[in-house]
């Protein structure tokens, strides 16, 4: 068995929505009670709709956000940010890629700045290796050196994308959160992106929690997979298992609603319209 | 009779490097009661073409058809206050973004009613009860207390059946859907699909489905047209395009479908030089 790189146990997130003199405070529960394991070099998945709490969980795992209670173990070592500072060391070891390329880089600074950055504030190295290592990164997400000085809006979304992942690499992360890396883009770069995030796995043994509504996607590229409905974890288990044989109803239904683009279904809804 | 027939339609836009072609050369048709998807990668031209029809480009555009006709009526050669009476009764469209695509300033009863007054002319008692019925029809529930609600306190899903309450207001011949679900959860979209598929076989609707996932389409559509880069790559009823795609940009999309993996790569498009070098994709009708 491989080590287990990233575990929460019965992880719980709550927001409390501030009340006012005519309001009650309320509490939303986000996540409710979230375990899970993932080992080296595997991928997890973790599929829901929107508000169902996955977003939290990618902000717990990455420790942007303290959970409410429960326990976050990065590489066996319990992380609690809520009560200590976060040591660069830790920050270092897990990464995160957010769904919209548009969003997440900022429109003033130069693809060079935007690689370098997290090593000026996490490491000390001098700033000549800062940028052998950003041109390197570069060329490894199937970019090129002359893009150094560009910015963002010189590029497409799914080279905005590459940028974004190779940002998180910079800093030779264990762990890889993508908070719907793909659901942004075109087909043919959705398949360009998925195929780079295979080959740094391999590459580096990266392990990824990969967050996505797309149950074909997810089919793809998990290992494992949770579904979250309503801040619980409703189904988790292989791949194989899940998809094979889904126990929740909510499953059920997200697998029924997913449209089929096969020959045999677009026959069959033919065949019920004529008749 | 074809209810929607365009001929060899071109949209430039005038930009600061000079003239860009959005859609270069289309031909499409659309028969009474029938669906067609429209499928294409962003910057295909593929809403820019439906947006023409509307007459809802900005005056940037240009756009230049050999016909663009609406039951055997010219679009291009009518009067102003003439094509906004077909535009929004006999054709209507739903967008992209529910949330964005509504005013937030109305309530979504007060937005269905503009529509019902605008082209049918309808007194105030008959508005309401017609906004009931359309809030009804389209699966929300309590539609009377509903018509009091502003976009902000609705769901994206509840939105967008809003948003297709306003365009079936009149009972239109021709829905354009642009891409109608993209911005909405699978079990969502599901239900929309199923609202409008529902809707356009009771009302004999022609539909024209723009999108870009090939699920929602093989899910829709009775024939469908395959557009790169402002041109028109395959045209062909759904069963031989999914079975037997012929043009090699239609099969390259086709196989970028991670449930079409075979072993742990996905096949990629091939580099689009290569693609375009290999044959000539404007000849293919």
């Amino acid at each position: 068995m491989n080590r287990i790189i990233l575990e929460t146990r019965n992880i719980v997130r709550d927001y409390h929505i501030g009340g006012s003199l005519f309001r009650k405070p309320k509490t939303v529960h986000a996540v409710k009670g979230v375990s899970l394991k993932v080992e080296e070099g595997k991928t997890l998945a973790i599929v829901g709709e929107s508000g169902c709490g996955k977003s939290t969980l990618a902000r717990m795992i990455t420790m942007i956000d303290p959970p409410t209670a429960g326990e976050l173990l990065i590489e066996g070592e319990k992380v609690d940010i809520a009560h200590q500072k976060l040591a660069p060391e830790l920050r270092r070891k897990v990464q995160i890629v957010f769904q919209n390329p548009y969003g997440s880089l900022n429109p003033r600074q130069k693809i060079g700045d935007v690689l370098m950055e997290p090593l000026i504030i996490n490491t000390d190295i001098p700033a000549g290796e800062r940028r052998e290592r950003a041109m390197q990164m570069l060329t490894k997400v199937g970019l090129d050196e002359k893009h150094f000085n560009r910015y963002p809006h010189m590029f497409s979304g799914g080279q905005r994308q590459r940028i974004a992942i190779a940002r998180a690499l910079m800093l030779n992360p264990k762990l890889l959160v993508l908070d719907e890396p793909v659901s942004a883009l075109d087909l043919s770069v959705q398949a360009q992106v998925l195929n780079l995030l295979a080959d740094l796995q391999d590459e580096f043994g990266l392990t990824y929690v990969f967050i996505s509504h797309d149950l074909s996607v997810v089919r793809y590229i998990a290992d494992d997979v949770m579904v979250m409905y309503f801040g619980e974890a409703v189904e988790y288990g292989s791949r194989d298992e899940v998809f094979s044989s889904p126990k929740h109803d909510y499953t059920k239904t997200l697998f029924a609603a997913t449209p089929r683009a096969d020959v045999e279904s677009i026959r069959a809804r033919l065949a019920r319209k004529a008749a | 009779m074809a209810l929607l027939e365009i001929e060899n339609l071109v949209v430039e836009f005038a930009t600061a490097s000079g003239p860009f072609r959005a859609v270069d050369g289309i031909s499409l048709s659309v028969n009474e009661g029938e669906v067609l998807a429209i499928v294409g990668e962003s910057g295909s031209g593929k809403s820019v073409s439906m947006l023409a029809v509307m007459g809802l480009l900005p005056w940037t555009a240009k756009v230049t058809a050999d016909r663009m006709a609406f039951r055997g009526r010219d679009l291009m050669k009518l009067s102003s206050p003439d094509r906004r009476k077909i535009i929004g009764k006999d054709i209507a469209m739903i967008f992209q973004e529910p949330i964005a695509s509504l005013n937030p300033c109305f309530t979504v009863g007060f937005q269905i009613e503009e529509v019902l007054r605008e082209h049918l002319g309808l007194d105030g008692k008959a508005r309401r009860r017609r906004a009931i019925e359309l809030l009804k029809a389209v699966g929300i529930p309590d539609p009377e207390e509903r018509l009091g609600a502003f976009p902000h306190q609705m769901s994206g899903g509840q939105c967008q059946r809003v948003m297709i309450a306003i365009a079936i207001a009149c009972n239109p011949k021709l829905l354009i859907a642009d891409e109608p679900t993209t911005a909405l959860d699978v079990t969502i979209q599901k239900q929309i699909l199923d609202l409008l598929m529902r809707l356009q076989t009771e009302h004999g609707m022609g539909m024209i489905m723009i999108t870009h996932n090939m699920g929602v389409v093989a899910e829709t559509a009775d024939r469908v047209v395959v557009q790169y880069r402002g041109r028109k790559m395959e045209e062909a009823d759904v069963l031989s395009l999914f079975e037997a795609p012929k043009h090699a940009y239609t099969k390259a999309l086709l196989s970028a479908l991670p449930e079409n993996a075979v072993g742990d790569r996905l096949p990629t498009m091939p580099d689009f030089a290569t693609l375009e070098a290999s044959q000539d994709l404007g000849t293919l009708r």
